[in-house]
């Protein structure tokens, strides 16, 4: 059976974080593969993490705040280190409804994929987010065919399906902050295959994100900046 | 000798006394104290050779002395500060990594 270990990072998600774990058991007991929650406690200062250690899933609780990124790639080093075939992410705030879960494993599996990646924009349904976080996620999708001629729809999704191979690559390094588009070229650069399939997305149930209309401006720079550098740097090892 | 050459030397000495003070009690590490010790070696050779600035002038042909000093001083800094945002960013990732690999510990430990 197909070992697949969904990550669930959660800061301050003691609203949303029970419903959201117990909806992944719910989805993986009607599936012909076994999906292991692994929540990160990024530090929380609220209950979650007595929350999630009664809930049924694996709690992974840092000692010190480490932000989206390191959490997630805490998840990706547990999940690499006890041999699962897949890794997935899910956020903590119930965006990513675990019943769409089946259609990334469906066309992992079916594609031969490495990557998939759950897209809000390939079919104009559920909730589209902002308008400045669309222009942002053009904007991605314009640099990401620049530098490595793939075309991500919504490369900031997290909701996001990898394989061994991949989980291999972002154990070792995965950005801190915004890691989403960045992953992409880092994927990319090592030759894996991405695909994108279509999933409804929810209004976050709880929580804030972690991009304000203040920070936003930086994300765009910061995120240019790093896919520069991870170009620079893959290209020239080889 | 000037009184101001006086106060520079003791200044520049007791600076000096402090560096070496502060590496013995291990609250730095000597790796990081070798440019503030070259630093104040500097201070106190320029304090007794008292033309020493406008010799260093003429040969790197710099018209005005203090401005030597602004250049070397600003450069020097700028190039330190490099020097540290690149320590910072070695334990921030240091930091992260004994962080992951608490938490993946923890959880271990609670299995077994």
């Amino acid at each position: 059976m197909i070992k697949i270990a969904a990550i669930v990072p959660a800061y301050n998600e003691e609203k949303a974080i029970a419903a959201v774990v117990n909806d992944i058991n719910t989805i993986s007991q009607s599936q012909n593969f076994s999906i292991t929650v692994v929540v990160v406690n990024d530090c929380s200062t609220d209950s979650t993490s007595e929350i999630i250690s009664k809930l049924n899933c694996i709690a992974l609780n840092l000692p010190i705040n480490l932000g989206i990124g390191g959490a997630v790639q805490t998840g990706f080093k547990y999940a690499f280190e006890n041999g699962f075939d897949y890794a997935m992410q899910i956020d903590g705030d119930g965006q990513h409804p675990a019943s769409e879960i089946p259609k990334l494993t469906t066309a992992i599996i079916e594609n031969e994929l490495d990557v998939v990646i759950g897209s809000r924009f390939i079919s104009k349904e559920g909730f589209q987010s902002s308008i400045v976080r669309r222009f942002g996620i053009n904007y991605f999708k314009w640099l990401n065919r620049l530098f490595v001629g793939v075309t991500i729809n919504d490369s900031t999704s997290g909701f996001r399906l990898i394989n061994k191979k991949a989980l291999e690559i972002v154990s070792n390094y995965y950005p801190d902050e915004y890691p989403e588009p960045e992953a992409i070229i880092l994927y990319s650069l090592n030759k894996l295959n991405i695909g994108e399939v279509a999933v409804n997305m929810k209004e976050r149930q709880g929580g804030v994100s972690s991009i304000n209309t203040f920070s936003s401006i930086y994300y765009m720079f910061k995120v240019t900046l790093a896919i520069i550098y991870t170009f620079i740097r893959i290209k020239f090892k080889k | 000798m000037a009184r101001i050459q006086i106060i520079a030397i003791a200044i520049s000495i007791l600076f000096l006394l402090y560096i070496v003070r502060l590496i013995i009690k291990g609250k730095l590490r000597e790796e990081y104290s070798i440019v503030w010790i070259i630093c104040t070696i500097i201070l106190i050779v320029f304090s007794f050779w008292r033309n020493g600035l406008e010799v260093m002038s003429k040969l790197l042909g710099v018209y005005e002395a203090p401005n030597l000093i602004f250049t070397g001083a600003i450069f020097a800094i700028l190039i330190y500060l490099l020097h540290l945002s690149v320590i910072v960013s070695k334990l921030h990732s240091q930091n992260k990594q004994l962080a992951q690999e608490i938490a993946l510990l923890k959880e271990k430990l609670k299995k077994e």
